[in-house]
């Protein structure tokens, strides 16, 4: 198998994405560094969220692999994937906190499943997550009692919950107010710093792109692979793919305000 | 520009040497008259407009234009692959700036080339061999299911299945207690029904004492367990269907997966060990029920009550008594497994759902209807 000196904390090689004969994107090849925050953008519908859904397992490639620390996630045994996956926090689009659960419940539920904490101590650990994202007095609440932004902030909390090392977000900021969409930003970045945490995070929101991530993936829809890898900052001033600058500045190309790119 | 009076809405190809020159005039509306098409649409686009008779025109106008050249468009590149394989803009000279402003919207985008002609309604062979293959895809999903079910019970009696006791608590209140009414009901009139049809029968024996040993014996063997199994699929079928095609539309059985718990453990564990528990129970309750309900119409028809009862218990057998409560069992898991099938297979939208609930009541109706002629036809043999 492939042979790196200092494993990236996530490689992907070579990866291909398909949902049956219909291929999403080919020939993927990227790695994430710890303490990363890796932002995967690209057009709607051009496979972001399938590639996170791969990279969390929930989706098995149609060719290539993705190693953490080294070691091949796609080859694993169920059993095994079981402790590769523990060490992951997901938040997913629409929160997907479970809606039979309150707040409370829905954090406390991986917490009583994998640790021996006493009750006591789960619920300290519970509403001291849930003021994290600024839901404390919240506990008792149902999904479908509060809105959807808190929602996602929820679902932020659950992934926290078991103090994971790699967290996946996918969208967090589409939908929120732009303090809201601030605050999350903010929160990232003080999880990366305090916890030490690699995030990665799709979306296509270019404030908080701009502002938080130190490394990115650009999907291109028209040619079905990557379209360049690196910090979003340089990649808006120096990336040779046009579509990359194209969609970093919203469509403006240098020294051009039209918006039309018919010619 | 005139708005009460509308001249009708026209367009005309004229051709003059290799140069096509497109002529609108009057009024295109959506409520108006449909437009009236002079001459062979060319293959090519047009290279201006003439439209100094062109009235007011909503969305019809422009429509008509971006086909045409969607048209020809598709004619003129032939097998283009991907979207900067595009064809030069088309003039749209002649056309007012707005109508060119909106076509130019059109047309910035090429048509996507995968997106739109799907080969869906090709030959009837290729449709026959879709069917059978989404046949086969349904089987091997009950038999994986069935499958997993298996393994799950294991490790559930190897003390190794997770999931929480108030969800199981929660789902046996659901499918219990709460679905009492609606079994009362149902048992009663059902015993009333027969103790009616065996009464008209059997008087002209003069044997209506017999009716007795026809309710009990008819409730006990068929009727309770099957009512009560198709209640139980109408009511706790269709929700389990619902409950967790919806948690899996709203990513919350993803969430499940990658905290790593076994979603099968559970949601469908639990559902499966409440419904086979609960089934017999109200099988039990529903054969007394109904015997209660032919009592009531024996009365009416002249028997006294003790000699009703005691004629009651002397149709009634252990065996027989157990036969139903034994095929009660089967159907439980039948209504679960064909509920939770659906769930979590169900597509992940709003109208998914709603067709994963359908399929499920006709799965669990049709699995209970089926598993009982199976058991009738082995009684039968074993002359039971």
């Amino acid at each position: 198998m492939s042979q790196s000196q200092a494993p990236a904390k996530i490689a992907v090689r070579n990866l291909t994405m398909a949902y049956g004969s219909f291929v999403v994107m080919r020939d993927l090849n990227f790695e994430i560094a710890e303490k990363d925050i890796f932002v995967i953008m690209g057009g709607s519908g051009c496979g972001k969220s399938t590639l996170l859904r791969h990279l969390i397992g929930l989706r098995e490639p149609a060719q290539g692999s993705i190693l953490y620390e080294g070691e091949d996630f796609t080859a694993t045994d169920p059993g095994e994937r079981g402790a590769f996956i523990r060490r992951f926090g997901v938040m997913y689009q629409s929160g997907a906190l479970w809606s039979s659960l309150t707040l409370a419940e829905n954090l406390a539920l991986p917490l009583e499943e994998y640790t021996g904490l006493s009750p006591q101590a789960v619920r300290e650990l519970v509403s001291y997550k849930l003021s994290l994202v600024g839901l404390s007095g919240y506990e008792d609440y149902y999904p479908s009692q509060i809105s959807g932004g808190m929602n996602k902030r929820a679902g932020i909390a659950r992934s926290m919950a078991l103090d994971p090392d790699i967290f996946f977000l996918d969208e967090p900021g589409a939908g929120l107010d732009p303090l809201s969409s601030r605050r999350l930003d903010d929160l990232i970045l003080r999880l990366r710093d305090s916890l030490g945490s690699t995030i990665v995070i799709v979306t296509h929101e270019l404030a908080s792109i701009f502002a938080i991530a130190n490394n990115s993936l650009f999907l291109d829809t028209a040619t079905r692979t990557q379209g360049a890898v690196g910090n979003p900052i340089e990649l808006r001033e120096h990336s040779t793919n046009p579509a990359v600058r194209l969609f970093l500045r919203r469509g403006e190309e240098e020294n051009e305000t039209t918006s039309c790119p018919a010619r | 520009m005139p708005v009460n009076q509308t001249s009708p809405p026209s367009a005309r190809w004229k051709r003059d040497g290799g140069r096509v020159v497109l002529e609108l005039a009057g009024d295109w509306r959506h409520d108006g008259p449909a437009p009236e098409i002079d001459g062979e649409p060319p293959d090519q686009a047009p290279e201006r407009y003439a439209t100094e008779t062109l009235g007011d025109f909503d969305s019809t106008l422009p429509a008509f234009i971006l086909a045409h050249l969607r048209r020809v468009a598709g004619q003129s590149s032939p097998g283009d692959g991907g979207a900067d394989s595009r064809a030069a803009t088309p003039s749209l000279a002649g056309l007012s700036p707005n109508l060119q402003g909106l076509l130019e919207l059109a047309l910035a985008v090429p048509e996507e080339s995968d997106a739109g002609r799907q080969p869906e309604h090709s030959s009837e062979i290729r449709k026959l061999g879709k069917v059978a293959i989404r046949v086969w895809a349904g089987l091997s999903s009950i038999a994986e299911f069935t499958g997993h079910s298996v393994l799950a019970l294991g490790r559930f009696f190897a003390g190794k299945a997770r999931f929480r006791a108030r969800d199981f608590a929660t789902v046996i209140q659901e499918c219990g207690p709460e679905a009492l009414p609606i079994v009362t009901l149902i048992s009663f009139l059902i015993g009333m029904i027969l103790a009616f049809v065996g009464n008209v029968q059997l008087a002209s024996f003069g044997a209506t004492i017999y009716v007795a040993d026809l309710v009990a014996i008819a409730m006990v063997r068929e009727m309770g367990v099957v009512m009560t199994a198709i209640i139980m699929s109408g009511r706790t079928g269709a929700a389990f269907a619902a409950h967790l095609g919806s948690m899996r539309a709203n990513e919350e059985i993803d969430a499940l997966k990658t905290f790593g718990f076994d979603p099968f453990d559970f949601l469908v564990l639990p559902r499966m060990l409440a419904l086979t528990l609960v089934m017999p129970l109200l099988t039990i309750y529903a054969n007394v029920v109904g015997i209660a309900g032919g009592m009531l119409v024996g009365v009416m028809a002249g028997i006294p009550p003790v000699l009703y009862w005691n004629e009651t218990l002397s149709a009634v057998s252990l065996t027989n008594a157990s036969l139903g409560v034994f095929k009660s069992v089967f159907f439980g898991i039948a209504i679960a497994m064909s509920g939770c099938l659906q769930g979590l297979h169900a597509a992940k939208s709003s109208a998914g759902v709603g067709e994963a609930t359908t399929r499920a009541v006709v799965s669990a109706i049709t699995a209970v209807v089926v598993i009982d002629s199976a058991f009738a036809a082995l009684f039968t043999v074993l002359d039971i």
